[in-house]
Order: C-alpha cells, then structure tokens, then sequence
C-alpha cells in the first residue's frame, strides 16, 4: 500500500517548497475558473472568455518586457479588455462576437510585437513560453497574496450575482421585469471573467486558460441538473485535473525524452479533456436520464 | 367605439392612453388606447408585425414610448412593477443546460436579489404549490431546455404568478403550440384570471382559440388599436377602418375569419403569420 502510494506520489512531493505554491495557488485559480465559467457556459460567452484568455498573451508579454510582475499584466489587459469590449457592443449576441473579435485580433497583433521583443532585445528567454504555456512552478510566494485576493473579488462577484445572472441569462426581458439591472450586472460577470482568466493564465497559461474556464463547466452540465451543484461540480473539476496535473509533472521529471518534466499544463488540460470525454460515455448519461425519470414518475 | 378608445374610471388595473411609437422612423404604434379593470381576460390580437410586441414592451417599461402614458393599477410607471407578471415568447435554454423547472420558479420570487438562494422550507413549499397550480408538478426536477412547448409554457407562466402580480402580459404563448396544449393553457390561464381576480393580457395572431373566454379584445392593425368586446370590435366596419381597406368578418361554426377583399378574385384572410391566404383553405383553420 505504501509502496504503491510511493509509486503515485514520487518522495518529496509535499515537502517540495514550488509544488506547495502550484497546489495551492493553482487549486484557487482552478476554483475560481470553474465557478466562473459554469455562467460562461450558460450565458453563451464561451467565445468572450476565450479571447480575454488569450489577449492575456499580451498582457503578460508586455509586462515581461517592462520587468513589472506578470500577473499585472494579464489582469491589467483581461479587464481593459473587458472594458472596451463593453464599450463597443457586447450587448447582443451578433455585435457581442464582432467586438469580441476586433478587440481580440487588435490586442494579439500586440502580444506578436511584445513576444518578440522579449525575445530579443531584452532577452527574456522563456518569456514566450511561460506566458504563453503558464508557469505554475514559478509562481513566487509574494504573489499569492494576491492571487487569493483577486480569486475572492472574482468569487465574490459570481456568488452575490448568482440569482440576477441566472435570470439574465434565462431571458434579459424577464429579468428587467423582475427588477434585475442586467448591463449592470453583464458588465460586472465580464471583469470577474476577465480577472478568473487572468489568473488561470499565471497558472497554466494563456492560450490554455480556456480549457479551465469552459472544459469543467461543459463537463459538470453532464452530472446534474441542480445549477448550484452544476456550479460546485464546475469548481471542483477543475481542482481535481489541476491538482493531479501537477502530481504528473512532477511523477514525469524521470520520463523521457528529456528527464527533464514534462509541462504542468499540458497534464492539466488533457486531464480537463480526459473528464469531458467520461461525462459524455453513454453510462454517465443513463445515470442522468435515469435520475430525471425518476424524479418525473416519481414526483 | 372609436380608434383609440378613451380610457375611464379608476378601477382599471391597466390603462393605456395614446401611446405611440416611433422605432428606426417607422411608426409602429399610433395613438393606441385601452383599459382592462381588475379580473378581466384580453386578446392582444393581431398579425405579426401589427405591434403586439412593441405594445407589450411599452407596458412592461422595457420600451418607452415617443408619445402617450401606460399607467398600472393607478400609479404611474416604473421600469420595474411588482404589479405585473410577464410570460415572453420563449427563453434561450439549451437542454443540456443545468437549469430545472422549479429553479425558473424559484428566480420569479426572488432573481433580482444578491446571493446564492438559501434552501428553505418555505421557499421550497411555494414554488411546489406553484408548480401544481399550473400542472407542472410532475416535471418540476426536469431542466426547463428538455421541456415541451407547452410544459414550458406552465413553467414560465408559474415564474411569472408566483410573485403575485395583479396584471399578467403574455407574449403569444400559445404560438408552435398543438391545439390540445393551447387549449389546455388557455383554460389554465382563464381559471386563474377568475379565481384569483387576476387581470389578463395575452397577445396572439389567432384570435379563435381565445373566443371562449375572452371578456374584451384589443385588435391591432397597422399600428392601430380597436378595443372592446368581440362583437364590438371584430365587425366588417370597424376593422376595415382599422386596416384601412376593406375587409369581411366571417362567422363559421362559432369561429371568426377576418378575410380581405371585396368578392374581385379570390378572397384572402389576413391574419395567421401575416400570410395571405385563400378563403378556402382559411376554412381549414382551428
């Protein structure tokens, strides 16, 4: 038993100062991606969040570029974006996407000149990478603080507008009748998602903070029909795939080709996609036909 | 009877007094004017495109008009009134989206407060009385998206009740609905207008369905509002004014066609859809 729990967890792990900083800023922001984006899903805005994901690249180049702490840089850019984004139309579905699209395909044009320049002048060697692919073991100490800070300010938006968000994003007539100030409150989930984004990108990177953001909710809408345990789920799905993604890459450091590791996010994400797939197995599905029969026959 | 019928008294739940509306230059409602009092049960009737919608918006505050006043109960508006319950069209739930009928209740009490709803037992005992009241207690627990036409029609009706509103607006809820379906949401909404003194509105492009218990009919053409009991408003002469061209009311088995033309080629009916067609196949309507 302990000989296979030592095969599963390489000695070291807990003890590991970086792996303890991963496990616990990365568990926050996975929770803090999974909350957010089950509303992602559900108000239909999967494409906002990715472009805010990966405008994050430029955030985070630029901030590189100026010596300044990356996270500033992604959320700094995630909520301008959100910001202009508002501005120039993300109110109905069509103007939403082209604004949407015109903000993200102007802000990568950035992220391109920056990268370069990092990679050049100012010769930060492995900016690209980890802006782009996340650098959850590098993450120092000093920024969790903070990173916990803008996890709770996220959190906190979500859960104090849960019922106004549910409703706007069932119908926006409905919810202006029921007394819901819906630009108001859109305005406010876009810069929790901004911020939930950003901080997944500190983690596993921008162009992969997508993945936490959309794959676990899409995942969770398989297993319930409650929404506040869709919600729950939502969190803890990501938890999980991050957690055990870093228990990979750290089981990897002895795997080949490099002896090296193999990169956290990558475990993170294909696990992400590993629980997609067994949610939509057809067993998975019966159990939850089988419970809405039930509660149909059964009253 | 006049165009824009004068509103009166001051037991009416609901009067609209001149209202227009200007929309991207085009005039979608002029001068439109009724009351409904307390308990009563009106057909919006009118083909698409009439104003039904705009009309229904100006009502609920949604959409404010270029000219006139709605007033509720007495008071003048506000964008949000308890008064009122609303039934739109349709909601934008896909079926796999994680959000049961008893939830859409449930946010019809209480979506526009903060915060996670906490589960008590007297929030749980009302929606379920709701859920009955509409018969949708059988697929309370189903996600609302997995829902037929007409159980969502319940659904979305029970959201708008549970708030005890005096004044219900329904937006064409019985479109793609099949006619026992429509039927049945039509007794459903008739009891509850009577029973609880409940006042309704419901806008439809087929007026027969509700020819069994509407009290009053508020007739929409071109902008334009013809209101008072069916015999008053659905006649040759009135809509014909209304429309601005001549037009024949039929009366066949209890039913009412309203046709276009006077007897040159063949006749058309104007209604279902907007569409046109010929009289013989406008017999084949329910």
């Amino acid at each position: 038993m302990t000989h296979l729990l030592r095969m599963i967890v390489e000695p070291g792990f807990f003890a590991n100062q970086p792996v303890r900083v991963a496990l616990l800023a990365g568990g926050v922001v996975a929770l803090v991606s999974g909350v957010v984006g089950m509303f992602t899903v559900l108000r239909g805005q999967a494409f906002a969040g990715h472009a805010l994901a990966d405008l994050g690249a430029t955030g985070g180049s630029g901030a590189f570029l100026i010596g300044v702490n990356p996270l500033w840089g992604f959320v700094g850019i995630g909520v301008a974006a959100a910001g202009v984004m508002e501005a120039i139309g993300i109110r109905r579905p069509r103007g939403r996407d082209v604004a949407t699209g015109i903000v993200l395909g102007a802000g990568l044009g950035l992220a391109a000149l920056f990268l370069y320049w990092d990679a050049t002048v100012t010769n930060t060697t492995g900016a690209t990478l980890s802006v782009l692919f996340g650098s959850m073991f590098v993450i120092s100490g000093s920024t969790v603080p903070f990173i916990a800070a803008l996890s709770a300010l996220a959190l906190a938006v979500v859960v104090l507008l849960y019922r106004p968000l549910l409703l706007s994003s069932v119908s926006t007539d409905m919810a202006t009748v029921r007394g819901v100030a819906v630009r108001a409150t859109g305005t406010a989930y876009l810069l929790a998602m901004a911020v939930a984004v950003s901080l997944a990108a500190l983690t596993i990177g921008a162009i992969l903070s997508t993945a936490l953001l959309i794959g676990p909710a899409a995942t969770a809408l398989r297993l319930t029909s409650r929404t506040g345990l869709a919600v729950l789920w939502s969190g803890l799905i990501g938890v999980a795939a991050t957690w055990l993604g870093i228990l990979l890459a750290w089981d990897s450091f002895y795997w080949p080709p490099v002896r090296h590791g193999w990169p956290v996010s990558f475990f993170v994400v294909t696990l992400v996609f590993l629980f997609y797939l067994i949610a939509q197995l057809p067993a998975v599905g019966r159990i939850g036909r089988a419970r809405a029969r039930q509660a149909r026959t059964g009253g | 009877m006049t165009m824009a019928q004068q509103v009166t008294g001051d037991a009416d739940m609901l009067a609209v007094d001149g209202v227009s509306v200007r929309l991207g230059g085009r005039e979608v409602l002029r001068d439109v004017g009724f009351a409904i009092r307390a308990g009563e049960f009106v057909g919006l009737i009118g083909s698409n495109g009439a104003g039904k919608t705009t009309l229904l918006r100006v009502i609920l505050g949604l959409q404010q008009p270029s000219s006139g006043t709605v007033r509720i109960d007495g008071a003048g508006h506000s964008r949000h009134s308890p008064a009122i319950g609303y039934v739109p069209q349709k909601v934008l739930l896909d079926p796999d989206m994680p959000v049961r009928a008893r939830d859409l209740v449930g946010l019809g009490l209480d979506g526009h407060r903060l915060g996670i709803p906490l589960p008590s037992r007297g929030r749980g005992q009302l929606i379920d009385e709701m859920l009955r009241a509409v018969g949708a207690a059988e697929f309370g627990n189903e996600r609302v998206g997995n829902l037929s036409g007409g159980e969502q029609q319940r659904v979305l009706i029970a959201h708008a009740l549970i708030s005890r509103p005096r004044l219900l607006l329904l937006d064409e809820p019985l479109a793609n609905l099949d006619i026992r379906s429509e039927q049945e949401i039509v007794e459903l909404l008739a009891s509850i207008a009577r029973e609880q003194r409940i006042s309704v509105l419901i806008s439809a492009h087929e007026m027969n369905p509700l020819l069994p218990v509407m009290d009053r009919v508020v007739y929409l053409a071109a902008g334009r509002a013809a209101s008072g009991t069916t015999d008053e408003v659905v006649r040759t002469d009135v809509l014909s004014k209304l429309y601005g061209q001549h037009v024949d009311v039929i009366h066949l088995h209890g039913r009412i066609l309203v046709v276009a033309g006077r007897g040159e080629g063949p006749a058309e009916t104007i209604g279902d859809d907007g569409a046109h067609c010929d009289a013989r196949a406008a017999a084949d309507w329910r």
